[in-house]
């Protein structure tokens, strides 16, 4: 596995425990809105939860327009 | 009055500690009703003064401390009159709300905000009049009044800017992100962070220990360590006033009031 499949596989799962939905109902290209059927400010709390995980810090504006989780590792792992 | 219940917030006096809760739906918007609420408490905070030695401000909403000022009360209100008298009530309105902050942050009572969630805009600045912000982990800061056309209203730069270096306080202004609870104690925002869910214990942990020390000595620490930048302050008033009558506000306001958009939050 790549480091950013495992960045990818570590938001997957971070973003099922945290919203309590199975882990295997989350796909990478997934839209995580409407997947984990969260608003902006649930959104903010997984940037939180994800900026915490991985020690980074990822500012707003870099999510603008991102709503799937592979392009959201992508960003974490720029950040790496 | 020890002890109030109202429909946006309620106090309590116990055991030398005032604890301010916030529990407005959805996430504390701060309008005319808290506001109201707001002016009854700095009323009563001077009357409970003599009897207490800490103040902790703090959430009851699961979503944060507090989202900001009521963004959709101020359209529809602005809305509803001509462009001058809805200038001359934006006025009107800050100028309570700087007083019920002015009042908070010159208490003589050390003061502690206890922060979870989203503490943007207006719940920001309340939680800047407070002596220590103490965060739980998921909390964040933001200041996005930029997107609105707008700057913060509430007080909220002239204290940051009392508190924290310049270059933080134009990154968060002019740039609109948010800052996590980690971030905001690195930059020295907040004293402590903690595991979510315990910024109130730990809050009230932290105002037992302030209950051990000398009165008239913690007032003269504070009252030495911790000036109110008066003159910034009404020039924020005047400042936002003026910006208040761009086209561009109405317009960012009405995309906010309006937006499906699912990330209206985000800059």
């Amino acid at each position: 596995m790549t480091a950013s499949e495992q960045t990818l596989d570590q938001i997957l799962t971070l973003a099922a425990t945290h919203f309590k939905v199975p882990r295997e109902r989350l796909a990478p290209d997934d839209d995580f809105f409407k997947t984990l059927g969260i608003d902006s400010l649930q959104a903010l709390d997984l940037l939180t939860k994800l900026e915490n995980h991985f020690k980074v810090e990822l500012p707003d504006y870099e999510l603008q327009g991102v709503s799937d989780f592979r392009t959201l590792a992508d960003r974490i792992q720029s950040r790496l | 009055m020890n002890r109030f219940e109202g429909k946006s917030l309620s106090w309590e006096l116990k055991d030398g500690v005032i604890e301010l809760a916030l529990h407005r739906e959805p996430c504390n918007e701060i309008g005319s009703l808290t506001l109201e609420e707001l002016e009854r408490f700095v009323a009563a905070l001077e009357r409970m003064a003599d009897g207490a030695h800490a103040l902790i401000l703090h959430s009851k909403m699961k979503a944060g401390f507090s989202a900001g000022a009521d963004l959709r009360e101020l359209y529809h209100r602005a809305q509803a009159m001509e462009r001058s008298a809805a200038a001359a009530g934006v006025r009107d309105y800050l100028e309570r709300i700087h007083r019920v902050m002015n009042s908070i942050d010159a208490s003589p009572l050390t003061t502690i905000a206890a922060v979870h969630g989203v503490t943007f805009g207006g719940g920001f600045e309340l939680a800047l009049v407070c002596d220590l912000i103490i965060a739980d982990k998921m909390a964040r800061f933001c200041f996005p009044e930029l997107r609105l056309g707008l700057i913060p209203g509430f007080g909220g730069i002239p204290r940051l800017k009392r508190d924290l270096g310049n270059a933080v306080v134009r990154d968060l202004l002019l740039t609109g992100r948010s800052l996590n609870a980690t971030k905001a104690q690195a930059v020295g925002l907040v004293s402590q962070v903690v595991a979510e869910d315990q910024a109130l214990r730990v809050a009230r942990s932290t105002a037992g220990q302030l209950g051990k020390f000398d009165r008239r000595t913690s007032v003269a620490a504070k009252q030495f360590i911790k000036p109110i930048p008066y003159e910034d302050l009404r020039r924020e008033i005047d400042l936002f006033c003026e910006l208040f009558l761009q086209p561009a506000v109405e317009e960012g306001l009405r995309r906010f009031v309006e937006s499906t958009d699912a990330q209206p939050y985000l800059p």
